[in-house]
């Protein structure tokens, strides 16, 4: 066997150096060497973004076609390394409280195996290597939710996380049981994409790509598979709700992405383009009308994630190198504005254990710097012209278009831009309760830490300036266009 | 007795069906465990009789569905921790009464 092949999987490499070092730093260091760990790691995984991102990726195919690196995995890759350092960072506080001094190590290592698992699913190209990603991806989000011992919302959160994780790989695997029926006995994507071919359709594929649109749709929560979300999303540490909306739900956009269009791409039309647009007009509509009427701060971003999910899709929709890049963009931006309202929430429950909205009133007054981050970060999620969220939306909604020239994907571009402006209005519920409400504010003031400082600056950089800097884009633009390997029209 | 294809794709069918019927009305979580990992068996059969029957000559059903049955093992073992902490914390394992945050 060719050893030097593992030199190609550079970001999974270090990942995994990343994961062994805190595991042995957090196994043998003494007691007061703890104390370094949560620097050490944010370090680390700042310098791991950089590194994967200025590493050029050999862009061949190793282990026999199963693993590819190429120029757009690596983009990918760095986006939720970018998330999942913010993640981290967001956390420190809460990691270093005293409940969670002997455990923290545990925290890092459990977040940095979930990443390993998403590289692992956007990289793979066969489906036994993308289940298993897929698996350790999900399962130590579980441990994650249930973080919180002593908390019995925690525990809650957890069995409804890992019951609808396991019902819907067990849909997965059906799915991919029957596509392997079809696949001429390989179960790599090109083989799979040979077999299949628009001429023949049959009521079984279609079932079989029902069930495998179902089991990765559990994962990002679109509409019929997203009741689990809001639970889950309100019961776990924010923290991890933080993560769980953006790194997890961006991992599983991409891998969508590229299953589809890898695998089925052939037959786009045929078989699950109008699955897609019911899906995509019901998650973004669903996630909306719900999003209204929540009080709860957790539960509502829950809701406002289920109807950013659909906006994402919308590139699965494009299924082109034009939806590619702009999925990316959405995603990236996507991190820094939900990761910057998740940082001030994440904040405030920490100092004083509030989450409710009416809870926020007034905090201009007592946190101003924190209620203009909250302000930017809905301004961007509901795309309002100067900030990052207004181009993102603009890109995707160009990229559906872009392929085909049909009036029912002009349609879809439309209610999706009706909903845009429905989201508009509960967004500005939490702009209005912390600048307009006149009553006391229920939210002292209080000082940020180090780390939380650094997460909520780069996420306003990002909101303020990702739109405004067209180099992004046009990197992620370049960056597909380079992934020959990708097989995108 | 000639012994084809569909006499084990319909006890397959028949365990999928069962597993989802189970799951959706299992008021136990571990009855729902039980269920779950029924159709996770429905799919290890599923890909072990494609393998068989269509493409006898490679091996990647049989090994996929080793791989799957390994991964169901590890999700059950994740599953069951949790459960026991939802024992300790309201000494029940009933799922409906795991619904006190809904507001």
């Amino acid at each position: 066997m060719d050893y030097s092949q593992f030199g190609a999987m550079l970001p999974e490499l270090i990942i995994l150096g990343i994961f062994l070092i805190v595991f042995l730093a957090d196994t043998f260091s003494p007691e007061n060497g703890k104390k370094f760990l949560t620097p050490m790691t944010t370090v680390l995984m700042l310098l791991a973004t950089v590194a994967i991102w200025i590493v050029p990726s050999c862009g061949e195919a190793v282990f026999g076609g199963m693993y590819v690196d190429g120029p757009a995995c690596k983009a990918m890759k760095c986006v939720l390394n970018v998330g999942a350092w913010i993640c981290m960072l967001e956390a420190a506080k809460w990691v270093e409280s005293d409940v969670m001094y002997y455990r923290k190590g545990e925290f890092y290592e459990l977040i940095l195996v979930t990443l390993f698992g998403m590289y692992l699913m956007i990289s793979a190209r066969h489906f036994l290597l993308f289940i298993i990603g897929l698996e350790s991806a999900s399962l130590p989000i579980a441990a994650l939710v249930a973080y919180n011992k002593d908390k019995y919302e925690s525990h809650e959160a957890a069995i409804k996380y890992i019951i609808t994780a396991v019902f819907s790989s067990a849909i997965l695997l059906t799915g991919l049981s029957f596509v392997y029926a079809f696949s001429g006995g390989s179960l790599y994507f090109s083989d799979i994409a040979v077999q299949i071919t628009s001429g023949e359709m049959s009521g079984l594929l279609i079932f079989a790509l029902t069930f495998v649109l179902a089991g990765i749709g559990f994962k990002l929560s679109l509409v019929p598979m997203h009741l689990w979300t809001a639970d889950v999303y309100q019961g776990a540490p924010t923290s991890v709700t933080a993560y769980l909306s953006v790194v997890s739900k961006g991992a599983a956009a991409f891998a969508f992405f590229i299953i589809f269009v890898q695998v089925f791409g052939q037959v786009y039309s045929a078989a699950w383009e109008w699955m897609l647009y019911a899906v995509i007009i019901a998650t973004i509509t669903v996630g909306n009308l719900f999003a209204m009427r929540q009080k709860n701060m957790k539960r509502f971003m829950a809701f406002s994630s289920v109807s950013q999910a659909g906006y994402i899709m919308l590139g699965v929709m494009a299924a082109n190198q034009l939806g590619m890049a702009s999925m990316m963009f959405y995603i990236l931006v996507y991190v820094v504005s939900n990761l910057g309202a998740f940082a001030v929430i994440q904040m405030i429950e920490d100092r004083t254990g509030l989450v409710s909205m009416d809870d926020y009133n007034g905090l201009h007054k007592t946190n101003p710097y924190l209620a203009v981050a909250m302000t930017l970060a809905m301004f961007s999620l509901a795309g309002i012209p100067p900030f990052a969220g207004f181009f993102s939306k603009i890109l995707i909604f160009t990229s559906v278009t872009s392929h085909q020239n049909s009036m029912a994907l002009y349609m879809l571009v439309l209610i999706a831009l009706i909903n845009t402006i429905i989201s508009l209005y509960y967004y500005l519920l939490v702009v209005k309760a912390m600048w307009i409400s006149a009553d006391e504010p229920k939210i002292g003031a209080f000082k940020s830490g180090k780390c939380e400082k650094v997460a909520l600056t780069v996420c306003v950089l990002g909101i303020v300036f990702l739109g405004l800097v067209s180099y992004v884009y046009k990197y992620f633009i370049d960056s597909v266009g380079a992934e020959t390997l990708l097989a995108l029209n | 007795m000639d012994l084809n294809i569909l006499w084990y794709l319909v006890p397959s069918v028949v365990m999928f069906a069962a597993g989802v019927y189970g799951f959706v009305t299992r008021k136990n979580m571990i009855a729902m465990l039980v269920s779950l990992e029924l159709i996770l068996n429905s799919a290890d059969l599923n890909f072990v009789i494609f393998n068989r029957f269509l493409f006898p000559d490679s091996m990647e059903g049989m090994v996929f569905s080793l791989f799957a049955i390994a991964i169901a093992a590890a999700e059950t073992a994740v599953a069951i921790a949790i459960i026991i902490n939802i024992y300790r914390a309201i000494g029940s394992t009933d799922i409906v009464e795991t619904n006190k945050m809904k507001h």
